[in-house]
């Protein structure tokens, strides 16, 4: 019976993504927030367990793991209980349309559904709806009120979320995630940098200010600072998860780190091209192979050397230099796909997650009015003229 | 046979909650049920082909509308309101008008012949939808544009506090 | 049995039903609201229903399906605002305890 095969297909990528999602995601993510988060705070993260601290976050799902099952006496139980599990089952939807690579001909992606990026969107907000169970199912004032506070807070970002999609969309002319990259492929560059052929660099302020709009609100979207008043654990005592124990908050934390891995993954493939390799010069990687070395000199000959940042930018430096000299020497050959496209998707969605977590020690929370401020009176207008302008400038000198 | 079961699953799974929604004592439990609901319903039109349609629901009625639902219950007196009676005195006629709507509209559609057409919707019809709008239903997109903006600006003068 | 055009409109019909069902008997305000969602979903499912097996030729069931989807957001937006202004200066909003034509 055909359907069924198709059932158990479905289930057994559902799995595949689940298994992704907890390893890479909740377990590298959380992991790498710590190590970046201690760094850019001139501390070391995690180093005991395991080696260099590599299985903290083991170690941590254990302990949340045995933690006692608590529904508060008032509660309302069902609701309390399905809570997390609407948030985490939402955000790992959200990993249906997102393509991996391209592995010969065929693209690594569970379903290429047509309506691909609002499906996306889609799944976004329908997580709001968990936290608004969440918090008011928990018999608690605090609880009930991060939970509105965060609502409302994820639904004035939708639209500036839904604005950048739409602009991706335009350019690409297809809403589906696998059609937005082979319109970026066409064109031989990533739409955060160039528009489609006549125009060409003159799209760069427009990419910028779309990928920015988008960038910003996914950062809300996803409950972190900048944004992050709804949880902040020195004023509303955890919000809206402030009664939920071990596993069910555990839930929610892979919810939001699914959902932050997520946007970054849509990200890079509306704006960043998704999979495809960087097409530059061979001399042009000889550049970036240089400028790994005069960082690594400059960091092992100067009084840098006694800082606690040696080591991960040395790391980092060691890497970009492997990695453009492969680069090198596979374009000086001539190969037309040097690299895996898995590992090109992997890296720029670790970049953009990078960059969201350095934003996060690098700027104050924002309060509840600035944050609907930003929101409704900047990033609306603006998405809303770049969409306006760049449709323009499609229409009359594009296809 | 696959398609018969994956329409039933999804009615139940529209009609189910139905029930809740509108007999709940309980009217935050009555708007969550709300979600299954639509949720169903988008079932449904991914069924009947139509994608679009399926993802604008998900996004604005499971999204946005349900939401929406629950910040006023949560600002009124539902946060509250769950031990006062929620049913009032016209259950019976109302559940007799609305078996004998039901009764009524089944019998008409079963016995009607339909004239249904053999043929195939297009395949990627938010492109056949987005140029409907723009060149047969032009009028429709402009007003329901307008009206989008005068119910905006209306919830917001109607529901704003006097001082 | 063959899943066809009168399957779903059987199952719009029942929600339909449901939905006048809760407009009638419910005593809350946002409830009424509630019901009516419901009864536009239903017209929604014929909408679409019709379009795909009497006339798939068109997307005019789909436009229209839309059209009712944003209407039906705009008019909970503003239905809801004003329940929440009879709630400010009338304390219920209970519609059968809303019964003076001033207060």
């Amino acid at each position: 019976m055909p359907w069924l095969i198709e059932l158990l297909k479905a289930i057994g990528l559902a799995v595949v993504i689940f298994t992704f999602l907890a390893v890479v995601a909740a377990m590298l993510g959380v992991y790498l927030e710590r190590k970046i988060s201690g760094w850019i705070q001139a501390r070391l993260g995690p180093k005991h367990i395991g080696p260099q601290g590599l299985l903290q976050t083991v170690a941590d799902t254990v302990k949340l793991l045995q933690k006692e099952h608590i529904t508060p006496r008032h509660a309302d139980a069902l609701i309390f209980n399905v809570a997390p599990v609407i948030v985490a089952v939402a955000a790992l939807l959200d990993w249906v349309v997102i393509p991996f690579g391209k592995l010969g001909d065929r693209v690594l992606v569970v379903r290429d559904i047509n309506i691909g990026v609002l499906y996306f969107a889609a799944m976004s907000s329908v997580i709001v709806i968990g936290i608004i169970a969440g918090g008011w199912s928990s018999n608690n004032k605090y609880a009930l009120l991060g939970g509105l506070r965060s609502a409302s807070q994820m639904i004035s970002y939708e639209i500036p979320l839904a604005l950048g999609i739409l602009w991706a969309a335009m350019v690409a002319g297809t809403l589906s995630t696998v059609g937005i990259v082979d319109a970026q492929v066409r064109q031989g560059s990533w739409f955060m940098f160039k528009l489609p052929s006549p125009i060409g660099w003159f799209g760069l302020p427009f990419g910028i200010l779309a990928s920015l709009t988008f960038l910003t609100a996914a950062t809300a979207e996803v409950n972190r600072v900048p944004f992050d008043l709804p949880e902040a654990e020195s004023e509303l005592v955890a919000g809206y998860f402030a009664e939920y124990t071990g596993m069910r908050f555990a839930l929610f934390q892979l919810g939001e780190y699914g959902e932050m891995f997520g946007m970054a993954a849509v990200a890079t493939i509306m704006f960043f091209g998704g999979w495809t390799e960087p097409h530059l010069q061979p001399y042009m990687w000889l550049l970036v192979t240089l400028g790994c070395l005069v960082v690594a000199a400059v960091i092992l000959t100067t009084g840098l050397r006694q800082t606690l940042l040696v080591r991960p930018i040395l790391m980092l430096a060691g890497l970009g230099l492997l990695l453009s000299l492969v680069m090198f020497f596979g374009t000086r050959a001539g190969l037309s796909q040097v690299l895996p496209s898995l590992m090109w998707f992997l890296a720029k969605m670790f970049a953009l997650v990078f960059f969201l977590m350095w934003m996060r020690w690098t700027y104050p929370r924002l309060r509840l009015d600035q944050l609907l401020t930003l929101s409704w009176k900047v990033l609306l207008p603006l998405g809303l003229l770049n969409l306006l302008a760049t449709g323009f400038v499609l229409t009359v000198w594009g296809r | 046979m696959g398609e018969l079961a994956a329409f039933m699953i999804l009615s139940l799974v529209t009609l189910i909650p139905a029930v809740v929604v509108v007999t709940s004592s309980n009217i935050v439990r009555a708007a969550l049920s709300l979600v299954p609901t639509f949720l169903g319903v988008t079932g449904l039109y991914v069924m009947l082909q139509a994608e679009f349609v399926a993802g604008i629901q998900v996004l604005i009625y499971a999204g946005a509308i349900t939401v929406l639902i629950l910040f006023v219950i949560m600002l009124t007196e539902g946060g509250t309101g769950v031990r006062t009676r929620q049913l009032n005195d016209q259950v019976p006629l109302g559940a007799m008008a609305a078996v004998w709507l039901a009764f009524v509209l089944i019998v008409i559609f079963t016995r009607t012949g339909w004239p249904t057409a053999a043929g195939v919707l297009p395949a990627y019809n938010v492109v056949a939808v987005g140029n409907a709008f723009l060149s047969d239903y032009v009028l429709i997109f402009e007003v329901t544009s307008v009206v989008l903006l005068v119910s905006l600006v209306g919830a917001i003068v109607i529901a704003r506090r006097e001082d | 049995m063959q899943v066809g055009l009168t399957s779903y409109l059987i199952v719009a019909a029942l929600l339909f039903c449901l939905g006048l069902y809760g407009v009638l008997t419910r005593r809350n305000a946002v409830a009424i609201l509630m019901g009516i969602e419901l009864m536009l979903n239903a017209a929604n499912i014929n909408l679409v229903a019709f379009n795909r097996f009497v006339a798939p030729a068109a997307v005019a069931g789909q436009v229209f399906a839309l059209v009712i989807i944003t209407l039906a957001a705009c008019e909970a937006a503003v239905g809801l605002a004003l329940v929440m202004a009879a709630y400010r200066s009338l304390e219920t909003i209970q519609v059968d305890e809303i019964n003076l034509m001033k207060w």
